[in-house]
């Protein structure tokens, strides 16, 4: 059996990695705290056909395994996957996760490649866009918001995706 | 990846993210959340544990459907361990890490 603390009832569950890394990194001298982005208004865009029809694309925060690419460029760029060929694996050092406690050997666990096949074999999505697609992490929110999510966007809109599943690691 | 969903939503692409920082993309601010409490890493589920990853992206996919507003945040049922020490064990500060601090 192991140690077994339970969570504290009297607090929220869920971590705050804000919480964290602001004591982190303030613990080691770094008086200027990451600031995280944060917006009053939240856009919105329903699902304009049923998932049964729809075209559905995938995007990731890890990056292609070194490797597997012919200029390293591409390593701090949006990029895109076949999705009727996916990678095998990716690459997720350098991304903020949790080595300790677990592992990202299983593609699947967060980058759900076969589950969202298999959706489409079942029939509840239409199918898949040609290309899934990853992005880099960036410490600057400006060059996410005027560079990788325009391109990413543009990608989709080749793709005729309707939406799209993001996971962050 | 929060950017990116704002970005896509506002041009007229439904986007759901699968996260396990709940509280980095609500302070952000997106339209749909699958929030599963697991460490890092992991956020469709345990590896290797295909019936739990198909559970999460079914939770997202419903959600693209049912999502009436933005910040709708639908949280998974899965528990990562009876232990929970994970949630204090990473990114923890000990006295050592602080500049005055005891070696």
């Amino acid at each position: 059996m192991s140690s077994g603390r339970s969570v504290d009832p009297t607090h929220r569950t869920f971590v705050s990695y804000i919480d964290k890394s602001r004591a982190f990194y303030l613990a080691r001298g770094h008086n200027n705290p990451y600031r995280w982005a944060h917006f009053a208004d939240v856009p919105f865009a329903p699902l304009r056909r049923p998932l049964s029809a729809a075209v559905v694309t995938m995007v990731t925060t890890a990056m292609p395994e070194p490797d597997t690419v012919a200029d390293t460029h591409e390593l701090h760029t949006v990029y895109s996957m076949p999705s009727d060929h996916p990678p095998t694996r990716l690459a997720t050092h350098g991304l903020f996760w949790d080595r300790q406690a677990t592992h990202t050997d299983d593609l699947d666990s967060y980058f759900p490649v076969h589950r969202l096949q298999e959706c489409v074999t079942d029939g509840r999505v239409g199918r898949l866009a040609a290309r899934l697609h990853g992005v880099p992490t960036e410490y600057s929110q400006r060059a996410t918001i005027e560079r990788d999510a325009p391109e990413v966007l543009r990608r989709c809109r080749e793709d005729g995706a309707d939406a799209a599943l993001l996971v962050p690691l | 990846m929060s950017l990116v969903a704002r970005h896509l939503e506002a041009n007229g692409i439904a986007t759901v993210i699968l996260g396990s920082a709940r509280d980095i993309v609500e302070h952000c601010g997106v339209p749909r959340l699958v929030f599963t409490d697991f460490p890092l890493g992991n956020p469709c589920g345990k590896p290797y544990d295909v019936a739990m990853q198909r559970r999460i992206v079914a939770l997202g996919l419903d959600l693209l459907e049912s999502a009436r507003a933005p910040r709708t945040t639908v949280q998974s049922p899965f528990v990562w361990s009876a232990d929970q020490a994970w949630r204090d064990d990473f990114m923890r500060v000990e006295t050592s890490d602080t500049p005055d601090g005891d070696a």
